[in-house]
């Protein structure tokens, strides 16, 4: 009788102390996981050289309705000349089933580093795009978009 | 299957950098996909594109199963001399198709 109340207390307390630690280590896990996928992705494609942000211009719309086929458009700042041009732009997604959405080679020939195509996206996400100059430096840009329809079921 | 649309200018100026649009009808099945039984419905994508001119290549590109169906893709090109585009996709078991473009420049 007289130890029940603290039993009564502890086991709440477990109980309370249990449901948050799986709220707080379920929800950044999959997070994190997704995030891991996208980072072995590019390591995989360009080793361990740095990346910096900026000169990639990536180009989405706002909102996707659809996810089966949302239109990219990707431009990078670039002379595009013999000596200077984009050798590769690698396109990252941290939620898809597959992080690799594609990759476009370009050569001095194609004049301008703009490449546009349509995707599928599992949901609503940040699109990075990973761009490789011909002096072998490593430049990055990303958009969100909203997904309202996720091609995640059928992708 | 020979769902091959292109869109190359007739004639461009020399210098001048011209879009090009190239799309084929495949339906680039992702592998995640089930079918009514449950099954899944195995993988077939087409793998890589190519697009060169004379021979020398202009641009490329290596499509995995989040490029949508039908894949439609939008480059450029600096038109320095008049000649054949070759356009040509190739799909994962090697099976390939191709279209050309001829373009003039003045």
């Amino acid at each position: 009788m007289t130890d029940k109340p603290l039993l009564h207390a502890t086991r709440r307390h477990f109980l309370t102390a249990g449901g948050g630690a799986v709220l707080i280590s379920t929800l950044p896990l999959s997070a994190f996981a997704a995030e891991a996928d996208l980072l072995k992705a590019r390591t995989d494609l360009f080793g361990d050289r740095p990346i910096q942000e900026g000169r990639v211009t990536v180009k989405l719309p706002p909102i996707a309705e659809n996810g089966h086929s949302v239109p990219l458009t990707v431009s990078v700042e670039s002379p595009m000349t013999q000596d200077d041009y984009v050798k590769q732009i690698a396109i990252l997604s941290p939620r898809n089933p597959l992080p690799l959405i594609g990759q476009f080679h370009l050569t001095p020939l194609s004049g301008k580093a703009v490449v546009s195509s349509r995707i599928r996206m599992s949901g609503t996400q940040a699109i990075q795009a990973v761009a490789e100059m011909s002096d072998g430096s490593l430049w990055s840009g990303s958009m969100e978009t909203v997904v309202t329809l996720a091609a995640c079921v059928v992708l | 299957m020979t769902g091959i649309r292109l869109s190359v200018p007739d004639t461009a100026t020399q210098g001048e950098v011209v879009e090009i649009k190239a799309l084929i009808r495949h339906p680039m099945e992702s592998g995640f996909r089930r079918g009514s039984r449950g099954e899944v419905i195995p993988r077939d994508i087409i793998s890589r594109f190519e697009c060169d001119l004379d021979g020398a290549l202009v641009f490329a590109s290596d499509f995995h199963p989040a490029i949508a169906a039908n894949p439609l893709i939008t480059f450029h090109m600096k038109a320095q001399t008049s000649g054949t585009l070759t356009f040509r996709w190739t799909d994962q078991n090697g099976e390939v198709w191709s279209d050309t473009a001829s373009i003039t420049v003045t």
